[in-house]
């Protein structure tokens, strides 16, 4: 904002109303300030007023306390990521201060809680520094026992104000959000957010006003992705699921669990994980595909059994939200290190399907392309995901569910003779027959992880086991062949092609956007379809001089991450390499781009 | 599905039942309790596609193999959760468990605790041999002291587990012990916990002449033991009672030793789902979905 050419002064009066295209505000407090519920608001607002947002942040891994920071970014014209640098800085603490006022672009806004900060006299001149005491203020206003308790709501005020945001729709939604609960609630809310709004800013010299969005043909909605990838499994018909608690995926069973009732389906919580995957895969057996889901360490324990889905060819969904490993590792950070584990995590030749939606909207259609990739070729899908897809909110256009909405009920037509492996079934795609089917011949199969013959009876036969394995890779093979190429962001030739996967598609296009501005040759694309890959994918490779992978993950031993290693070994390509970090924070624009010089240099050298 | 064509087949015949040909040794315990099965299938006139046979890893759990119908070998110790996927989603099938001892209180003892106390309805039997039979002898869960066995060949030194107490203790509803030895007895308890409305839960003595020749001659009358029926006075509602009789030494007593009336997991779950369908029934999925993303605007 600060920076932006876009800001232009339209009113003189004081203060005056400078007109912006975006702006990126950080708040940052400890985790039980209710910061996130500031950066709600402000992204549902957006959504509403048509304007484009993304949101970014960090809890951590306890119950009550520590740092948390919640960023959103809100634009009247394309929003790619939550933004490297913040144009406004709501610190509540002295830490929250100290911490993230590097994060602030220079010139930048420090909107602080002089009850809790002293600002740094060396930073005076480098920042705008506007002090208010909202701790203080917020009890003052509210009154009672809470203590400062609704103070992130005073704070909401004062950014509607500075920003000259819509008061009323934002009344309307901090209303909506307490709907149900005791009227006094929403009148305290209402009373935080007003003193907060009515709070002389006597040191603001200018407030901002967004530039009108254009005008957007279907309604926005906003939400993160957890929501949006349990809502997608919602309409792609599954009804039911099973899991097990843990972060980030809890959201996504609370979600089912919760939705599932109103559809007549039921979400079960089980003793562990492989009690949940095999809940999943037992219902999946008995014709209504399911969904289980997990991250780090719950997704070891899965493998077995997905494993035998693979082996029995049956549909499943798992939804992997990856986060920080290996084991316990950081739980609330992002991290893009379970690729490996879910294309290979299965003792044996056991190939499955892997997808990871790239933004959040994506989360949704991901859900529905998985169920009937998974329904079509037998297969389990692992949908991967990460932290940072899951937490963050986007706004979207509002899906045509009329249209997305699938029935998934069991086929048990009768049927004379089936046999569940039959090995002269074109490209090997074959389904099983749910129990309920009434079979004339009279001969019913075993669905089994014991290599079998094509009725599912076990065979040791040589033969068997290369035929049965040749099936169930050339399924696979054969969905690579029908996927469609990823799109080029940029122009499909050129020197340097960033190749990204999950959560960084938004800071690869920002690069890229900015890189070509600057005269840089840089295209990028997102793979969504990491295993199979789409057929033809090397066509692509062919139009840059270089390819570089660039991962939320590890180098690994051998110097490539995990989807740089997997294309290596597809390609033999050695114009592919990678760039990877494992700070368990996304990928900020400008990180991308030094990384891309820098590798630019090393190859040169 | 053309229901009428289905409703006038004939009843099944034993032959219509039999797959695979059992690969389990001459005299091994499991043969009665498969040809039960297909007594239990005829009584009842269930058809074949109604019939759903779940098992788990090990020589008991080859079972679903040697039946004709819908049938599932599914990973070690997993049958239960495996088999409460299907209970939740598909509730019109006849549905059987069966497994061994080590599937079921070894790798698959957590999931044994939790079906018990989710009241799955489904009926789950264990032929229980004491032994690791597939894997050539090595010592189980329930394998006594002093047992030799690869494993243990100086005499099994773990408490054994008292599958019954485990049972009652994780919140069973239905615990029952047999053996097969005992036909009639084993039918009967099979039919008794078919028609159970919750977790019906079998320990079905069955030896394995293999490797452990003699396991439970006590409890045979043919081998100079003796087959004792659960006593007339016993209260199968009253947990204390069904506790120490499940916890008397061999050969003990077989019989219903514990049965309680508790909603099944299903039907929780559907007294919730009626709340909800309730205000959705007339409504299409997309349209209930409407609902939430309409909130999200």
């Amino acid at each position: 904002m600060s920076d932006s050419p876009a800001t232009k002064e339209v009113v003189s009066e004081s203060p005056k109303v400078s007109k912006v295209t975006e702006a990126v505000i950080r708040i940052a407090g400890n985790s039980q300030d209710g910061i996130q519920s500031i950066g709600g608001f402000l992204a549902q607002l957006a959504g509403r007023s048509e304007q484009e947002v993304m949101t970014f942040m960090t809890i951590p891994a306890t119950i009550s306390g520590g740092p948390s920071i919640f960023q959103v970014r809100i634009g009247s014209g394309e929003v790619l990521t939550s933004g490297d640098d913040a144009d406004v800085l709501m610190p509540f603490y002295q830490h929250s201060y100290e911490n993230h006022i590097g994060f602030l672009k220079e010139g930048g806004i420090v909107l602080y809680d002089s009850s809790h900060v002293e600002p740094d006299p060396e930073l005076l001149q480098k920042y705008r520094h506007i002090g208010c005491p909202i701790a203080e203020r917020t009890v003052e206003a509210i009154g009672g026992t809470a203590k400062d308790k609704g103070k992130n709501i005073f704070a909401l005020g004062l950014v509607a104000r500075m920003f000259d945001l819509d008061a009323a729709k934002l009344e309307g939604l901090i209303a909506e959000r307490f709907k149900g609960k005791a009227s006094s609630i929403t009148t305290t809310a209402l009373t935080a957010f007003h003193a907060g709004y009515g709070y002389p800013l006597t040191t603001l010299e200018e407030i901002y006003a967004f530039e009108e969005p254009k005008a957007r043909d279907a309604d926005q909605v906003v939400c993160n992705g957890n929501d949006a990838l349990g809502y997608g499994i919602l309409a792609a018909g599954v009804r039911f699921g099973a899991g097990y608690p843990i972060t980030p995926w809890s959201d996504i069973m609370e979600l089912l669990r919760r939705e599932l009732p109103k559809y007549d389906g039921i979400f079960v919580q089980c003793e562990d994980e492989i009690a949940a995957v095999s809940m999943a895969i037992g219902s999946s057996w008995g014709g209504r595909v399911a969904v289980t889901g997990s991250s780090g360490p719950g997704i070891s324990l899965k493998g077995e059994a997905i494993g035998w889905a693979v082996m029995a060819e049956i549909p499943l969904i798992v939804i992997d939200v990856q986060r920080g490993g290996p084991s316990t590792g950081m739980p609330t950070n992002v991290e893009q290190s379970d690729l490996n584990i879910a294309c290979f995590g299965g003792h044996g030749d056991s190939p499955r399907v892997v997808i990871a939606p790239a933004s959040v909207e994506d989360c949704f259609y991901t859900a529905i392309e998985a169920v009937n990739i998974a329904r079509k070729y037998s297969t389990p899908v692992i949908i991967l995901t990460d932290q940072a897809i899951a937490t963050r909110i986007e706004a979207f256009a509002m899906p045509k569910l009329k249209e997305l909405c699938q029935d998934i009920s069991p086929d048990l037509t009768p049927r004379d003779v089936h046999k569940p492996y039959d090995l002269s079934a074109p490209d090997g795609i074959t389904q099983h027959a749910p129990p309920g089917t009434h079979i004339r011949s009279g001969k019913y199969p075993v669905v089994t992880g014991l290599e079998h013959d094509e009725m599912g009876h076990p065979s040791g036969s040589p033969k068997m086991h290369m035929d049965m394995t040749a099936k169930r890779r050339s399924k696979l093979q054969a969905l690579g062949r029908d996927l469609e190429l990823p799109e080029v962001f940029g122009p499909e030739e050129g020197n340097v092609l960033l190749i990204g996967w999950g959560s960084t598609q938004g800071s690869l296009r920002e690069a890229t956007e900015q890189a070509r501005k600057a005269g840089d040759s840089i295209s990028c694309l997102t793979m969504r379809h990491i295993h199979p890959m789409p057929e033809g994918l090397e066509n692509i490779l062919d139009g840059f001089n270089h390819v570089f992978v660039v991962e939320n993950n590890d180098e690994g031993l051998y110097g490539y991450g995990q989807l740089c290693g997997l294309m290596r070994a597809k390609f033999a390509n050695p114009k592919i390499v990678g760039i990877n970090k494992t700070d368990g924070l996304t990928w900020r624009v400008k990180d991308v781009l030094a990384h891309v010089q820098s590798k630019l240099g090393e190859l040169k050298s | 599905m053309s229901a009428t064509a289905e409703i006038t087949r004939e009843p099944l015949k034993k032959k219509d039942l039999a797959a695979d040909h059992p690969t389990w040794c001459p005299g091994c315990g499991d043969f009665s309790v498969l040809a039960l099965y297909f007594k239990l299938i005829q009584n009842r006139g269930i058809h074949h596609e109604k019939i759903a046979t779940v098992a788990g890893i090990g020589c008991s759990s080859r079972f679903p193999y040697f039946v004709q119908g819908h049938g599932v070998h599914f990973i070690h110790g997993r049958a239960l959760p495996f088999a409460t996927g299907i209970a939740m989603s598909r509730q019109d099938l006849d549905l059987f468990v069966f497994g061994g001892d080590g599937d079921a209180f070894s790798i698959g003892g957590n999931h044994f605790t939790h079906c018990a106390r989710k009241n799955v309805n489904l009926t789950y039997v264990v032929m229980d041999n004491s032994v690791y039979g597939l894997t050539k002898k090595q010592t189980s869960p329930t394998s006594p002291i002093g047992f030799k066995s690869k494993t243990d060949m100086w005499g099994a030194v773990d408490q054994p587990i008292n599958p019954l107490k485990q049972a009652i203790a994780g919140g069973a509803t239905f615990v029952a012990r047999t053996t097969h030895t005992n036909p009639k007895h084993l039918l009967a308890m099979m039919e008794a916990a078919m028609d159970h409305n919750g977790f019906g839960f079998i320990e079905c003595l069955s030896e394995c002449t293999e490797f452990y020749n003699g396991a439970f001659d006590a409890s045979n009358p043919r081998k100079g033991g003796e087959f004792l029926e659960v006593p007339e006075d016993h209260d199968p509602t009253n947990e204390t009672e069904a506790y120490d009789l499940a916890g008397q030494p061999f050969p003990g007593h077989f019989g219903i030793v514990y049965q309680v009336d508790r909603p099944s997991k299903q039907d929780r779950e559907k007294t919730i789902n009626a709340k909800f369908m309730e205000k959705t029934k007339d409504l299409e999925a997309h349209q209930i979905l409407q609902q939430n993303f309409d909130k999200m605007k």
